[in-house]
């Protein structure tokens, strides 16, 4: 890690838009949310209700970024075509 | 070269006039007892249209020095000025802006902090802020209270430097005593003071993130820079008086030394009352007594060299804080400071200190006869009875009234 | 404190005590004196018995204590007497300047002075050239002729650099005529 001299002025950012590099998932609750394809609408509830933005918009279908989902299960609870199901994350996978 | 103008102003006057020359663009400020003047001739220059600022009148002190962090992030020049309970509501604010590194210039008319409620002048404002990050320079009148506002702007923003910078002077004594003050031309100042060159002003188009978290495996080293920063500005910051000395025909130093040849016992003083002490002395010295005087410019970056090398040879020397520091062992923050850099020194002097004037009381020549009197013993005696002892205050273990 | 000349004002707020030390230190300044001028700072209240302080040199002033020896008192209002100790710590050789209509001579019986006096009734000049009790320009004429601290011409300056149009005008009348009509003692 770098020293005081090596640190950026007073802890300054000094690259815009870093954040897309930063991984922050390196933790979930016990669960993960998983899609089954053939009941989604593509109706985009979880994409919008997802805190944490973990669900990634496709052509005509959805996808879940799991290094960023936190397991919340909001996504399951508001999809309308019960298209979403959490699973233990000991259930295989 | 055209004599300069000469200005009936007081030290409140000295220092908007100052700051109007120096053209910041941004002054926000409350207005608080003493330094209020400073406040209302600012904004008569902008409403006047002589100086083209953006004044912001705040709702308190913290939003005065919040709004003052934001102009110069942006990479204006920013100025405010407090006094007394305004620094204190400020005080979150001040770590901010130190630790952003912004180059602000504030003026302190020094005043006591309540309770009981006193308006009047002695520095248990801004040594209770030595601890923020700033630079702090103390005046004796009202002709250093301009000059220095003039430089405090070319050490907060120099690249080397970069840190905010308080200049105090004190309440009433200097900012409603009206001097003769020889004013430099706005050409002379411009010469002196280039327009502020941002280093990494905010900006849309090369965005920056300031102020962001700093976790534990972080803070020590953006802290530590932060540091060995402040202590180098001393560099800076002499090479900058050296050349303003030079420029201007002025002799300022960062401990400057009266009368201390041959001295072997001496006052060390910071503010106006050093004014009052050099009386003390030229009378101490017309009976033949060994007596000098040293006043310090800057308490922070505390000069200690300097300061060492002034003290050295010496036998006794009597700190004459401003301002009580509760509990602590020396009863006032310079007084500890002083002993606290002499520790390692052979031969050091003996140092007593002797906290004065508080809430306003008015120190007279005769005080000062005084301490010198109790500094000559203490030479006599090659020893020292107490670390301080309190004047101007009436009762046992003082000296009053 | 070789050769500072230390001047104590004393007077009512409201009464322009602090202006009068101010102006006679601007006056001095135009002279290539160094000064110093302050208010004594207190409560300050309309009505008030409140003090200034001037201290005029030729070399520089280093001094900032309030001034304890005068070596001239200037009282703006007599009804301050009778609460305050005017005289006290004013030097034997010194002035005792104040607006009165009392003649020098029945003061210096009254106070017991030992310092010189010189009065003027200087509410009334102000009262009928400025329209309102503000002594604190006329007693300045009662002081340079006394005392001839600074030169009148200089107050004058003074008083026209500080004020606008008529009311410099009139302001400089009532110095005028202050200084005609002040009273010394054995003059
Ligand atoms: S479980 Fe929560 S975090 Fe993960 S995708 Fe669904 S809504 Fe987003
Ligand atoms: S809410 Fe359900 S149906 Fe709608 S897009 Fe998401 S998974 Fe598909």
């Amino acid at each position: 890690m770098e020293t005081w001299e090596e640190v950026t002025f007073a802890g300054y950012i000094l690259e815009p838009g870093n954040a897309e590099s930063y991984k922050t998932g390196d933790w979930r609750s016990r669960q993960k949310p998983v899609i089954n394809q053939e009941k989604c609408t593509f109706c985009l509830l979880c994409w919008i209700y997802c805190p944490d933005g973990a669900i990634i918009r496709k052509e005509g279908e959805v996808e879940i970024d799991y290094y960023h989902c936190k397991g919340c299960g909001i996504c399951a609870y508001e999809c309308p075509s019960g298209a979403i199901r959490m699973r233990s994350e000991m259930e295989g996978e | 070269m055209m004599a300069r103008k000469v200005l009936a102003l007081n030290g409140d006057e000295a220092a908007a006039y100052a700051v109007k020359q120096c053209k910041p663009d941004v002054i926000a400020a409350y207005p608080i007892t003493p330094q209020t003047i400073i406040v209302e001739r600012l904004s008569d220059f902008v409403a006047d249209g002589e100086l083209d600022a953006e004044f912001i009148a705040v709702e308190s002190e913290h939003s005065a020095m919040s709004a003052c962090i934001g102009a110069s992030a942006m990479g204006a020049r920013a100025y405010t000025a407090t006094a007394s309970q305004g620094l204190a509501l400020m005080y979150e604010m001040l770590f901010v802006a130190s630790s952003f590194r912004l180059p602000i210039v504030m003026s302190v008319a020094n005043r006591a902090l309540n309770s009981p409620l006193n308006i009047w002048n002695d520095m248990s404002d801004t040594m209770g802020a030595r601890d923020c990050g700033w630079i702090q320079i103390y005046n004796e009148n009202s002709q250093e209270v301009y000059d220095f506002t003039i430089q405090a702007f070319r050490i907060a923003e120099d690249h080397r430097v970069l840190l905010p910078v308080m200049v105090c002077h004190d309440g009433f004594v200097v900012s409603h005593s009206t001097e003769g003050v020889e004013v430099l031309s706005d050409g002379e100042v411009d010469s002196f003071l280039p327009p502020r060159d941002p280093v990494y002003p905010l900006d849309v188009e090369k965005p920056v993130t300031i102020g962001c978290v700093g976790v534990p495996e972080y803070y020590p080293e953006i802290k530590y820079q932060q540091e060995v920063a402040t202590k180098k500005s001393i560099e800076t910051i002499k090479e900058i008086l050296r050349e303003f000395n030079e420029s201007f025909g002025r002799s300022y130093g960062i401990v400057e030394e009266y009368r201390t040849d041959g001295a072997e016992v001496a006052l060390l003083t910071i503010g106006s009352i050093s004014g009052t002490a050099k009386e003390a002395v030229d009378e101490m010295r017309a009976e033949g007594k060994p007596v000098g005087l040293l006043k310090l410019r800057l308490f922070r970056p505390f000069p200690i060299e300097a300061l060492r090398k002034s003290l050295s040879g010496l036998k006794v020397v009597g700190v004459v804080d401003r301002h009580i520091s509760f509990g602590s062992c020396m009863g006032g923050a310079l007084n500890m400071e002083v002993r606290a850099a002499l520790y390692e020194m052979k031969d050091r002097p003996h140092v007593m200190g002797f906290p004065t004037g508080l809430g306003g009381r008015d120190i007279r020549v005769e005080h000062f006869l005084k301490i010198i009197d109790e500094l000559l013993m203490i030479a006599e005696q090659d020893a020292l009875e107490e670390e301080y002892k309190v004047v101007g205050c009436r009762g046992p273990g003082c000296i009053g009234p | 404190m070789r050769g500072i000349v230390e001047v104590r004002f004393h007077g009512r707020g409201g009464q322009g005590v602090v202006t009068a030390s101010r102006l006679l230190a601007e006056a001095a300044l135009l002279e290539g004196k160094k000064v110093q001028s302050f208010p004594a700072f207190g409560a300050e209240r309309e009505g008030a018995p409140i003090k200034a302080f001037t201290r005029i040199s030729e070399a520089p002033i280093y001094i900032r204590s309030q001034i304890y020896t005068p070596n001239i008192v200037v009282v703006l209002d007599p009804t301050v007497i009778r609460s305050e100790r005017v005289t006290e710590g004013l030097k034997d050789d010194g002035w005792l300047i104040v607006n009165t209509i009392k003649d020098p001579e029945v003061l210096k019986e009254e106070l017991d002075a030992k310092a010189k006096i010189a009065t003027v009734n200087a509410t009334s000049i102000a009262l009928e050239l400025l329209g309102a009790p503000r002594v604190n320009t006329p007693i300045l004429g009662t002081l340079v002729k006394s005392t001839r601290l600074v030169k009148l011409d200089s107050v004058i300056s003074i008083i026209k650099s500080t004020f606008k149009g008529k009311v410099a005008d009139m302001n400089i009348k009532a110095v005028e005529r202050a200084y005609q009509e002040t009273k010394i003692k054995g003059v």
